[in-house]
Formats: structure tokens, C-alpha cells, sequence
């Protein structure tokens, strides 16, 4: 019977050191986050107890609407161009390529490198002076003109353009995954009915790739928010603070500024976005109806 | 109250840790520095090299970027893991905000025996000391507003080097319809402010005291202030559509090629030159930001000394000591083109622009013309110099006007303190 | 048996099938680029480069900066190259890795085959863990290594890269093990079968491509990590990224793109080569598991 019990607990206790790390490693440290983000923390954390003043500084910057509003332009045409550039891909390379085996970690090699290896390259492939204008330049192509990196209202483009390269071939690799997955005889039946190949993919094969969708979402849209490396390693905020993001904004203000209060506030907000977009999702994944 | 209570968690875990590494008899200094390139690595081998003549083991422990942030990150973590470096290379108001934090170590005694507060300029000695201990050795004082000018872009330009602003701009017009690129600006927020403190120092050595040092908000929100800001539109207009993220060395370059007229930028430009192979006078020509000359801002590297176990306080003074040695001053600023951080170093082994540099320090220093440069760290604190920053560089790039500018520094310098 | 069907079945379309492969190898040219730019420029001399554009091939070739990146060029006082960093990379990835796959593979065997009261919200919880910003983990995880006696050792660094790998590995092995039939270790069960038994007789042997996946994703990540590195590494365990950073990001002096070119190439190469070698495990890997709810 006690052997049992034990083997009752076993499962339990094989889970327990996993689930202890995370409780304090994550929960215990954003609540900690949130006690920092009423406090009056500078340098190191101190534990003066200031209410919601640091929130209404925060909202009172113009460099974290600044960082708010690069997150939108950001975010929405990262996520979007993302999906639609994987899934093109994906159905692309589902046509029986020859050397697909090849081409494949092309597209998915990106996501192995981290943007301090590849920042450099990039800095240069956009800047116009070295990069791809005086390239073709070079070539002979001289009204050619490629200087968003410099221009305050389009360098939070070349942002998307790198990461659109990083991420791209990693949701290219889900979509794949998912078109695979597909059930043969269904495209047969619809092909018997003389469906075409368009309509095949648009009515059939395209919404039954909506769990796809919704991973591709969920993972990209926390890159996104997380974004940080890729703009420091392109364009370190600039040109002014024309492509500041809040986890940008978050590190500066809490390790170079010396105002850990405000930063730990503009982290408590990046987590409720961050939470407010996984938790229905989650929701939906684990609710009881869908269990296996 | 609470930060003593932190320095007594630190100091606690300190020694906890301390415990566990006891074990190491031999004498070691572990340094935390963002001197990565090869020459300034190659300076400050020789600090290294000479304590292990001493049998002092170096830890080396370099991280890069950001012109020190990345090795501000990386001490916070440390400090809070009660694991601090024996010594960390830092800049002006960080000192004394770590001393605050009551985890610095103690120098009195090897500063006495050597005199350090004798040959220490005392602009320097405010951010060596706190609470009147020495916490620091100061291993160089570099200026920041200096200009570098091609000597042949000048030369066609008239020859005559700037001395007040609207000679300047003069000679700023000229080189245009020459048809190079006048001002050679790399456009990151730093090096923006660096023009701008020598633009506001322009304006007056009182000026600059009150609006930059003192954070007078009157000063801040000032006509003359908005003049500041309009000759910073002024100079915004020599500088070629492709500066923003330019790092300053590759600034530097353009005026080593003669495709750029001149580089507002401190003194560790002179490095580039010199590594070009190009001549002090001859090649280039090395100026005083015009209506500067006499006053100095200044930024310093220092060596603080962090609070650590007894069995390796004996090499953190030795280290300590080793900095402030006479002939490492001279090897390691003739390298890195500052100037030694004591007063009574002899000159013969600099340059001439290293010469024109200690005899202006020295000359500031008496003068009451020495001041901590802003956009350094050594004119307000952190989160004050990044809120200047951020004004300068938005104004720079034309998200505000001069009006707006003015308003928003007031505002911001007053939010950030 | 998938759509691949489609087109071949599409009257036989040579031109649409041409104009297919020319898509293809056109965003093939658009992943390249980078590293195109970056293998081109670190063999070629510093002059070329100031001269030359990015895109053409050197004239002279030369893997002196290759060379110089490995063993001789300045990361700290001493001109060490990355070389030494790079070993230190190798002792914290391995172990971490290792550890947060095995770690994972039995939380999703328990979350799976093990079932009791509440374990989705433990699983939730688990998984929301990915979602952390690690900014906010530095300063408290400092404090935790502080006291556990860790700072500054490659250990410190391994616990930090488990604790934040275990979302993700749980995630993977709870969604592939979801799919794998419970009757049979239900069967096991009664045959008298225990729980770690069960595990590496049954589930283990057919776990091979969520493996591979798991090893994947842990190894880029952890290996390109730079913000723990630099904050809990020390100065006999500073891993690869960091070194890789003082190299590029110096303050001064001339910047040796070639040199800077060849060291992230190498920084690079031990996860190029991972996901190359077994980037074809990986799709099967996520058409097994971690791409269904």
C-alpha cells in the first residue's frame, strides 16, 4: 500500500522542482516587479513606497508613447507580414520542390542567429553610404535611393525588414508543418468535385490551418513586445527616438537611466500586454472540451 | 536608512561568498572595464603587466558597449549578488551614486601616503571622494570640447582657424561650397550632446555652470538657451543626410579623408588621427570649440574600489597605487590621448595637441574654467544627462523646434531629478 | 498524400512551375544576403573593404581575419580572440541544454499520462514562464544566485538558462506526448510497470523527434543569449556573445569590420551547423506536437 502511495506521488514530485524554479523565477520576480514599480528605486532597488507615481510619470513621457506607438507600427505589420509571408512560403515549398531539402534551412536559418551576430551586416546592408544605395550606385543604378535607416518617419521599417528576415522562415516551418498534417482525402473529394487548385487551398486548406494561425500569433506577437537586440543592433533608438519599442525603453530606464521605479512600471504594463494576449489564448487551448 | 540596510545585505553576502573562495592565497584584482580596442586595451596592459610584476594577479573582466552601460548592467547584477569586481572603471556622478550605496571600499590610507590630494585637481577630487574618503584613483581627464579640423579642408577654406562662433560659421560655409561635408557628425544621442555642452559653454563659462551643472531652471528655460538650440540647427545644417548612428570614429575617418571638414568630439579623436598616420599641425589641426578657449569640460575614467574580503584588500591598494604611478599616467594617456589625471606629470612624451591639453586643464583648473561635462556623466546625474540627451537629439533631428526644445529641457531635467 | 498534388494535377503548367522555382530561389537569395554580406567581407583585406562594395568578391583572399578573431584579436586586456570564450559557451550550453530537455520531456510525460486535480493551471503556469520579459529577472535572480553561492559560475548560468528553457520544453514535449496513445501505458501500468520505467521503455524510444526540436530550440537560444551572460558570467565564465560584443562594440580605434565579420560567423557556427544538420527532424519535429494546440 505505502509502495503505492508512492507511486501516487511520484509524478507529482517529478513536477514539483520544475514548477517550484518557475514560481519563483517568474511569478515571485514579477510581483517583486510590481512592489519595484511603487517604489522609489533609482539605481539599486530601495523600498520607499511612492503609490502609482512612477505609472503617472510613465505615462507622462513622450518617449514611452514614442515606444508605444513604434510597438503598434511594429507589432501589427511584423505579425502580419510574418503570417502571410510563411504561409506563401510553406504552400510554395509544398509543391514538390525539388531541393527542397535545400532550400528549407535557407529560410529557417535566421532564427539560429541572434542579432548581435547578424546586426552588423544589417547596419551596413542598410545604410546608404555602404549599403545597398551606394551598391547599386555602383552598379550604375544612381537615382537609386535607399536611406530609410537614416529618416525618422521610415527607419522603424528597416526594423520590420530585419525581423520579418529572422522570424519569417521559423512560421514558414509551422505553416509546413501544419500543410503536411493535412488530411489527402479530403483535397481528393474536393478535387473530384472539380474544385480548383486555388479554391482548393482558399476554402479548405487555408481555414483548416487556423490552430497554425494562432500559434504563428501568440509566438510572434511576443517577439514582438520582447524586441529588443534587433533594434539596439540596427539602430540603437534612432535616428532620435524614431524607433524606440517599450522593451528598449524598459532596459534603458531601469539599467542606464538610473530611474528603476519608472522602468519596473513600463515592465508591469509590457507584462499585461504580453498576458492579456496568451492568457484567452491559453484559455481556449486548455479548456476541458479540447482535452485529449 | 534603507540603502544602509542594503550595504549591509551586500556586504554580508559579500563575505559569504568571500568564505566559499577564501581558499585562493595568491593576490588578485579583479577589474571590470569597457576598454576593449586595441590601443586602449594595449594602455592599460601596462597597468596589468605591472602588477603582476608585483605577483598581483589580473582577473580581466571587459564588457563592452555603450560607452560604459553595458558594464553599469553588468555591476548592478554583481553588487546585488554580493560578488562586486575588486575595481570598476567609472565615470563622474555613477561614482557617487555607487558610493551612496555605501558599497565602495576605502583608499585613505595609500592617498595619504602618496599625496594624491596634493596633485589631484579638485574638480577631479569631488568624484575620487565621498563623504571625504577616497573611493577612487582617477587615471585620466579627458576634454570634450575640442574640434578637429582637416588642415587642408581648412586651408582652402581661408586657414584661418574659428575663434568665435560666426568665424565658424564662416569657415563652415566656405568648406561647403567647396564641396565636402563640413561638420562630420555621427548621429547617436551622446554625440549629439557632446556639441551641445561645447555650444552652451560658448554661451559662457556662468551660462554653462548654471544650466548644466547647477540644473538652474532659469538658465535651462532661457533666452541664451534657445540660442544654444539655434546654433545647434545651425550646425545641423552641415551635416550630410547620412549621419544618424554613426559611430564617432568612422566621423573621425571623414575628416582623416578630407571628405569631411571638421569633427566637434573629444579629445580621444586625436587617437584616430594619430593612428592614420597624420601629424598634429601638419595634417590636422586641433582647436578649442570657438569661444572656448580657457574653459575645459571634462569627463574622467576612475578606477573605483569596491568593498571586498580582507584577503584581497592588500592588492586592491596595491592596484590602486599602481594607477596613480607617475610614468603609468604618462604611458597610458599618450595612448588614449587624454591627459594624466595628476598635475605633475611631465608633458615631454605627449603631442602637441596632448601639450595644448594639459596646459588648458591646468590653465582651466586655475581659472575657474573646469567644469563636468553633461553629455559624460560628469555634469548631473544619470537619469538628468539622458533626459538632456534625449531633448538634444530630438531637437537635433527635428522633432522640435528651438521653442519647444527649450520648454522640454526645462520639463525633462526637472522630471528626472 | 498533401497538397503537393495540386499543381501536378493543374493541367501540367511548366510556366507556373518555373515562375514557382524563381520565387523560391528569390526569397532564398533574401535569407542569404546577411550572411553573404558578412562571409564575403571576412576574407577580404581591410583595405578592399573600405574601397569596394559589400556585395563583391575579394580580390584578394585572405583568412587572416579568421584567424585573428580565433586567437588574436583584443577581447579584454589580452588579445586573447574568442577562443576561450568559446569553451566557456560550450561547458554552460551543454549542461543546460541536457538538463531542461530532460527536465521537460518528464513534466510533459507527467502533464500527459500522469493526469491529477489542477494540472492545467500548473501547465498554464509553466507555460506562461516563455512569456517573461528576462529584463525584469536580472536584479532578484542576482540576488538568488548571491545567495545560493553561484554568482559568477558557469553553474549560476546554467540554473538561470534551465529555469527559463522549462516553459518551452515542457510545452513541446506536453503537446507531442498529448498524441501518443495512453492505453499503452495504461497497459504497461497494469503489467506492473513503474513510472520512470514506463517513461524511458515507451515513451523515450519514440520521443526522438520532439528531441530534436527541444535541443534545437534550447541550443540557439542559450547559445545566443547575451543579457545573463553578461550579467551572472565572471571573468573565467564569460560565455562567447559577450566576447563576441567587446570585439564589435569597442569604443574606439579603427574597427576591423573583417575581423568583426569572421568572429560572429564563428559565434554563429555551432548553431548554423545545429540547425542545418538537423533541420529537416525539426518540421517533422513540429508536425509531431509543438505546432497543435
Amino acid at each position: 500500500m505505502s509502495r503505492n502511495r508512492l507511486q501516487d506521488l511520484i509524478p507529482r514530485l517529478v513536477l514539483s522542482p520544475s514548477l517550484a524554479l518557475i514560481l519563483i523565477f517568474v511569478y515571485a520576480f514579477i510581483l517583486y516587479t510590481l512592489y519595484l514599480s511603487m517604489t522609489d528605486s533609482r539605481m539599486l532597488p530601495s523600498y520607499g513606497f511612492v503609490g502609482f507615481e512612477n505609472y503617472e510619470k510613465l505615462w507622462n513621457l513622450r518617449h514611452w508613447w514614442r515606444a508605444l506607438g513604434n510597438l503598434a507600427i511594429f507589432g501589427s505589420l511584423y505579425i502580419v507580414i510574418c503570417s502571410v509571408l510563411g504561409l506563401f512560403l510553406a504552400i510554395l515549398l509544398d509543391q514538390k520542390i525539388r531541393g527542397e531539402g535545400f532550400l528549407r534551412p535557407i529560410y529557417l536559418y535566421p532564427m539560429a542567429l541572434s542579432f548581435i551576430v547578424t546586426g552588423t551586416a544589417w547596419k551596413w546592408f542598410l545604410d546608404p553610404g555602404i549599403g545597398l544605395e551606394s551598391t547599386m550606385h555602383q552598379w550604375g543604378w544612381t537615382g537609386f535611393e535607399f536611406a530609410w535607416i537614416k529618416d525618422r518617419n521610415l527607419a522603424i521599417y528597416t526594423v520590420v525588414i530585419a525581423a520579418v528576415w529572422q522570424s519569417s522562415g521559423f512560421v514558414m516551418a509551422m505553416f509546413l508543418a501544419g500543410l503536411r498534417g493535412v488530411d489527402g482525402e479530403i483535397i481528393k473529394a474536393a478535387q473530384m468535385d472539380g474544385a480548383s487548385n486555388v479554391t482548393i487551398y482558399r476554402r479548405i486548406i487555408i481555414p483548416m490551418m487556423r490552430p497554425v494561425f494562432l500559434s504563428a500569433f501568440v509566438v510572434l506577437a511576443h517577439l514582438a513586445i520582447k524586441s529588443y537586440d534587433l533594434v539596439v543592433a540596427l539602430t540603437g533608438g534612432g535616428p532620435g527616438q524614431a524607433t524606440e519599442l517599450p522593451a528598449t525603453f524598459m532596459y534603458s530606464y531601469t539599467f542606464t537611466r538610473n530611474q528603476m521605479g519608472i522602468g519596473a512600471s513600463s515592465a508591469i504594463i509590457m507584462l499585461v500586454m504580453i498576458f492579456s494576449i496568451i492568457i484567452p489564448y491559453l484559455y481556449s487551448e486548455l479548456r476541458p472540451g479540447r482535452q485529449r | 536608512m534603507i540603502t544602509r540596510k542594503f550595504a549591509a545585505l551586500a556586504a554580508g553576502a559579500a563575505i559569504l561568498t568571500l568564505g566559499a573562495g577564501a581558499s585562493k592565497a595568491e593576490d588578485s584584482v579583479e577589474v571590470l572595464h569597457w576598454w576593449t580596442s586595441g590601443g586602449e586595451a594595449a594602455a592599460l596592459n601596462v597597468l596589468k603587466e605591472d602588477l603582476e610584476k608585483k605577483g598581483v594577479t589580473w582577473q580581466d573582466m571587459p564588457v563592452a558597449g555603450g560607452g560604459g552601460e553595458a558594464a553599469m548592467t553588468t555591476l548592478r547584477a554583481r553588487v546585488t549578488a554580493g560578488n562586486a569586481p575588486t575595481a570598476v572603471q567609472m565615470l563622474g556622478f555613477d561614482i557617487l551614486d555607487w558610493a551612496q550605496q555605501g558599497v565602495v571600499g576605502n583608499l585613505n590610507e595609500v592617498a595619504e601616503q602618496e599625496g594624491w590630494a596634493d596633485v589631484v585637481p579638485a574638480a577631479l577630487q569631488t568624484f575620487s571622494k565621498h563623504d571625504g574618503n577616497w573611493i577612487a584613483s582617477p587615471v585620466n581627464v579627458h576634454s570634450t570640447n575640442w574640434v578637429w579640423i582637416n588642415k587642408a579642408a581648412l586651408d582652402a577654406a581661408g586657414g584661418k582657424a574659428p575663434e568665435t562662433w560666426e568665424e565658424l560659421v564662416a569657415v563652415l560655409d566656405k568648406m561647403k561650397e567647396n564641396g565636402i561635408t563640413p561638420l562630420a557628425h555621427g548621429g547617436q544621442p551622446w554625440q549629439d550632446a557632446t556639441v551641445f555642452e561645447a555650444v552652451v559653454l560658448s554661451l559662457g563659462n556662468d551660462f554653462y555652470k548654471a544650466a548644466l551643472n547647477d540644473l538652474d531652471p532659469e538658465a535651462l528655460g532661457s533666452d541664451q538657451m534657445k540660442e544654444a538650440f539655434d546654433r545647434m540647427a545651425k550646425l545641423r545644417t552641415y551635416v550630410d543626410d547620412n549621419f544618424s548612428g554613426r559611430d564617432w570614429n568612422l566621423a573621425s575617418a571623414m575628416v582623416i579623408e578630407g571628405t569631411g571638414g571638421m569633427q566637434m568630439m573629444g579629445d580621444w579623436a586625436k587617437g584616430e588621427f594619430l593612428k592614420a598616420g597624420k601629424k598634429p599641425g601638419e595634417d590636422f589641426v586641433c582647436i578649442r570649440f570657438p569661444g572656448t578657449q580657457g574653459s575645459v569640460t571634462f569627463n574622467s575614467d576612475q578606477f573605483v574600489m569596491f568593498q571586498v574580503g580582507e584577503d584581497k584588500q592588500k592588492a586592491q591598494k596595491m592596484m590602486a597605487s599602481a594607477v596613480m604611478d607617475p610614468a603609468f599616467q604618462s604611458a597610458f594617456n599618450v595612448v588614449k590621448g587624454s591627459v594624466p589625471a595628476r598635475t605633475d606629470v611631465p608633458n615631454e612624451a605627449f603631442d602637441d595637441c596632448g601639450k595644448k591639453g594639459m596646459q588648458d586643464l591646468a590653465e582651466a583648473n586655475s581659472g575657474g574654467g573646469l567644469f563636468g561635462s553633461m553629455a559624460h556623466g560628469h555634469g548631473a546625474p544619470t537619469a538628468v544627462k539622458n533626459a538632456v540627451n534625449d531633448v538634444v537629439t530630438q531637437h537635433f533631428n527635428g522633432e522640435l523646434t528651438s521653442e519647444e526644445a527649450v520648454e522640454e529641457l526645462k520639463n525633462a531635467v526637472a522630471a528626472a531629478q | 498524400m498533401s497538397a503537393e498534388k495540386i499543381v501536378g494535377t493543374g493541367r501540367g503548367n511548366r510556366f507556373l512551375r518555373v515562375v514557382l522555382y524563381a520565387v523560391l530561389i528569390l526569397f532564398a537569395l533574401y535569407y542569404l544576403l546577411p550572411l553573404y554580406v558578412m562571409v564575403v567581407n571576412s576574407v577580404k583585406p581591410l583595405d578592399e573593404i573600405r574601397q569596394g562594395d559589400m556585395l563583391s568578391l575579394p580580390q584578394i583572399f585572405t583568412l587572416e581575419p579568421w584567424a585573428k578573431a580565433w586567437s588574436s584579436a583584443q577581447i579584454g586586456v589580452q588579445p586573447t580572440g574568442l577562443r576561450p570564450y568559446f569553451f566557456n559557451s560550450i561547458l554552460m550550453v551543454v549542461p543546460a541544454v541536457a538538463i531542461s530537455t530532460i527536465l521537460g520531456a518528464l513534466n510533459g510525460y507527467v502533464l500527459t499520462k500522469w493526469r491529477f486535480r489542477g494540472d492545467d493551471v500548473v501547465f498554464g503556469l509553466i507555460l506562461l514562464s516563455c512569456f517573461i520579459p528576462f529584463q525584469i529577472a536580472l536584479i532578484p535572480a542576482a540576488r538568488i544566485l548571491g545567495m545560493l553561492g553561484l554568482a559568477g559560475t558557469t553553474t549560476g548560468l546554467v540554473l538561470i538558462h534551465v529555469v527559463y528553457g522549462l516553459g518551452f520544453t515542457t510545452l513541446f514535449f506536453r503537446n507531442y506526448y498529448a498524441a501518443f496513445p495512453t492505453e499503452l501505458v495504461r497497459a504497461a501500468q497494469i503489467d506492473g510497470a513503474r513510472f520512470f520505467q514506463i517513461f524511458r521503455r515507451i515513451l523515450l524510444p519514440s520521443s526522438a523527434p520532439i528531441i530534436v526540436v527541444t535541443v534545437i530550440w534550447q541550443f540557439t537560444n542559450i547559445w545566443n543569449d547575451f543579457l545573463f551572460g553578461v550579467s551572472f558570467g565572471d571573468f573565467d565564465s564569460l560565455p562567447m556573445t559577450v566576447a563576441l560584443n567587446n570585439l564589435v562594440s569597442s569604443s574606439g580605434g579603427v574597427k576591423e569590420y573583417n575581423v568583426h565579420f569572421a568572429g560572429a560567423i564563428l559565434a554563429a557556427l555551432p548553431t548554423l551547423i545545429v540547425y542545418i544538420v538537423s533541420g529537416r527532424y525539426f518540421v517533422r519535429g513540429l508536425m509531431a506536437g509543438a505546432v497543435k494546440g
